[in-house]
């Protein structure tokens, strides 16, 4: 939005004394149009020729509100800095009243509070980590409420909240079938593409289908899937928990002695723990076909020697392996998603921050799994 | 007296709809310079309705609404700019940004709309959360105030550039009686030292009766205004029984005939 420069000439009218008094005589309607440039100006006449002392005079003022008040406060500070007495000549009542409302005789009311000392850099690592300790123990607490109501729901189904897993069920899953889907598929297409050239090299094209098999099963499969749900889903479980924390929904249902652990996270478990395992076996079958579109068309294998050749690489301890760690990285997104959620302080940008962290920490705690999991397998 | 005043906000056969479900029906009024007018009724009357049209965030179905000679109504930007200059609302809820501390959302339309250096805005922010008495929490979050104080917040932001016009959603509601007697004393002062002419929408019949000069009061099945003028007038003298029980604070006809205690 352009600012227009006022005109400020009939604003205001100087009469200077022989004695060195400057006389200001301010006119007409002082508002925000004109405060800036009256300031400037204004400060510039007085640094020019410096008076003995300045006297303002508000009698033909036809409007005054407090952008008049920032311009004489503005002017008396400018002049205490150069040690110039400041008189105001007795207002006129509006401008009076105006001037009362915002203490202009008394600034020392209105001023700035002392800001309390920051304390020394001790002092602040220490509350730095008091504060970190806190979020530790919150995690902890959080981690072990979860728990307690999933075993509490497994030795008492019917306090699942059916109809919300199932809704959960369906946001969660199946409408992140399209997508997962069409990355697992291009996911194939790649592997098997950049495979091709280098295998075809030594006359082992055949064994594209293997590696597209076994890297998509145990390892690719289950890691797109967990960080295609992480920012589909995760976010959303943080957004809406955070909404609800700062509208007072939760400690309306903590009110109603029904535990949001129970009525918001335990469903969200259920419903990711369900479905993740069924999409990341969706991915599987997608990349094996997009693997098998590239070895047909470039490769010149038979559609059955594809198959039996990634049939002959799998067996079930591969494909139970990657859907165990699909239902672990599950479990952990959906849980960082609700933590991230409850978590939420404040207003509408800290939702944004949840939902922003949820997707963050869930890939991180994928990753961090994943290699875990790699570690434990090495030295089985 | 007031009605040979060139009227400073104009409605004429206003009607506001939510899809098939009309609220407001054939609407006129006038807003007149520095006066201070409530717009009263019961719950779901459609004040809040009349208020969004007033301001421009919702176009009426039919009708026109000029303020100060600016149609509003007519889909042309620069008449609307020029309108919105000259007015400031305070939401019900505050509507303060979130992620701002009070000072920043006082100094925002300061900032945006005049060229004060850095520190004279800061002054005049200072200044003007003082004068709604939250001179030392310039540096909070909106979400670490109480709902008092989000609300002379709201107010110091709605007056940052001393509007000629301003619209308050509730400004008491849900405030305890002390705070609440403070706006209604600033509202009065604000509207006496600067002359700025208010819109108000309430319940509190504290306001009506201490605050405004005027009041309109809309009915639901009546879809528009059922009386106006002055409120101790109307309370004293309007025959209309919707009137007389709002300003008596009695409930509902059928409500008591079936039950006395």
């Amino acid at each position: 939005m352009p600012i227009a420069t006022a005109d400020i000439s009939d604003a205001y009218h100087i009469l200077t004394s022989a004695d060195g008094a400057m006389g200001i005589q301010l006119m007409g309607r002082i508002d925000h149009r004109r405060a800036a440039q009256l300031i400037k100006t204004l400060k510039r006449e007085i640094a020019s020729h410096p008076p003995a002392k300045v006297t303002v005079d508000l009698n033909r003022i036809t409007y005054f509100d407090d952008f008049g008040v920032l311009v004489l406060a503005e002017i008396r500070k400018f002049l205490k800095e150069r040690q110039i007495p400041f008189s105001l000549i007795q207002p006129p009542p509006r401008p009076g009243e105006v001037l009362a409302l915002f203490n202009f005789d008394d600034p020392a009311t209105c001023a700035l509070p002392e800001r309390p000392p920051k304390g020394n850099p001790i002092i602040r690592l220490g509350e730095g980590l008091l504060h970190q300790l806190y979020h530790l123990r919150y995690l902890v607490s959080f981690l072990g409420s979860a728990a307690i109501c999933l075993l509490h729901v497994m030795l008492h189904p019917k306090k699942l909240r059916w109809n919300d897993t199932v809704n959960l069920i369906q946001k969660t899953g199946v409408d992140a079938v399209p997508i997962v889907g069409l990355i697992s598929f291009l996911l194939g297409l790649i592997m098997a593409f950049v495979s091709s050239l280098q295998l075809e090299q030594f006359g082992a094209g055949i064994y594209v289908a293997s590696l597209v098999a076994l890297a998509m099963v145990s390892e690719l499969g289950p890691i797109m899937t967990a960080i295609v749900v992480a920012g589909r889903s995760g976010s959303a479980f943080a957004a809406e928990i955070g909404t609800m924390r700062i509208s007072d929904e939760i400690d309306a249902l903590f009110t109603m002695g029904i535990s949001p652990t129970l009525f918001l996270v335990v469903p969200r478990i259920v419903a990711a723990v369900v479905v993740v395992p069924m999409l990341t076996l969706f991915a599987d079958l997608f990349a094996i076909f997009g693997g098998l579109v590239i070895s047909v068309s470039v490769l010149d294998l038979t559609i059955s020697t594809y198959i039996s050749q990634t049939i002959k690489a799998l067996d079930l301890f591969e494909f139970s392996w990657g859907l165990m760690k699909s239902l672990v990285f599950a479990a952990l997104i959906a849980w960082i998603g609700c933590l991230r959620g409850f978590q939420v302080r404040g207003g509408a940008s800290e939702v944004g921050n949840a939902a922003t962290s949820a997707v963050v920490s869930g890939i991180f705690l994928i990753i961090l799994f994943d290699s875990i999991f790699a570690v434990i397998r090495s030295y089985w | 007296m007031t009605e040979d005043r060139k009227a400073l906000i104009e409605v004429r056969d206003l009607t506001a709809c939510y899809g098939d479900d009309i609220v407001l029906k054939d609407v006129q009024m006038e807003v007149y310079p520095n006066e201070i007018l409530a717009i009263i009724g019961g719950s779901g009357c459609g004040k809040t309705t009349l208020l969004r049209h007033l301001v421009g965030i919702q176009q009426p179905a039919a009708g026109s609404i000029t303020i100060d000679g600016n149609d509003i109504t007519n889909h042309d930007d620069g008449t609307f700019d020029t309108a919105l200059k000259k007015i400031g609302i305070l939401f019900q809820g505050g509507a303060l940004f979130g992620s701002m501390t009070i000072a920043e959302n006082v100094a925002l339309p300061i900032r945006e709309y005049t060229d004060l250096e850095p520190d004279a805005i800061s002054d005049l922010v200072q200044m003007k959360l003082c004068s709604v008495d939250l001179g030392g929490y310039g540096e909070h979050l909106p979400s670490e105030l109480s709902g008092g104080m989000v609300k002379r917040a709201a107010l110091a932001r709605a007056l940052a550039l001393n509007p000629e016009i301003l619209f308050l959603d509730e400004p008491t509601a849900g405030l305890d009686p002390v705070i609440s007697a403070e706006i209604e004393e600033l509202i009065l002062r604000i509207n006496h030292s600067m002359g700025t002419t208010m819109v108000i929408i309430t319940h509190s019949l504290n306001i009506i009766f201490k605050v405004a000069h005027r009041v309109i009061m809309l009915d639901k099945s009546a879809k528009g205004i059922v009386a106006q003028g002055d409120p101790n007038q109307l309370k004293r003298q309007n025959p209309n029984p919707v009137v007389r029980q709002f300003f008596h604070r009695q409930a509902g006809l059928d409500k008591r005939r079936s039950w006395q205690p």
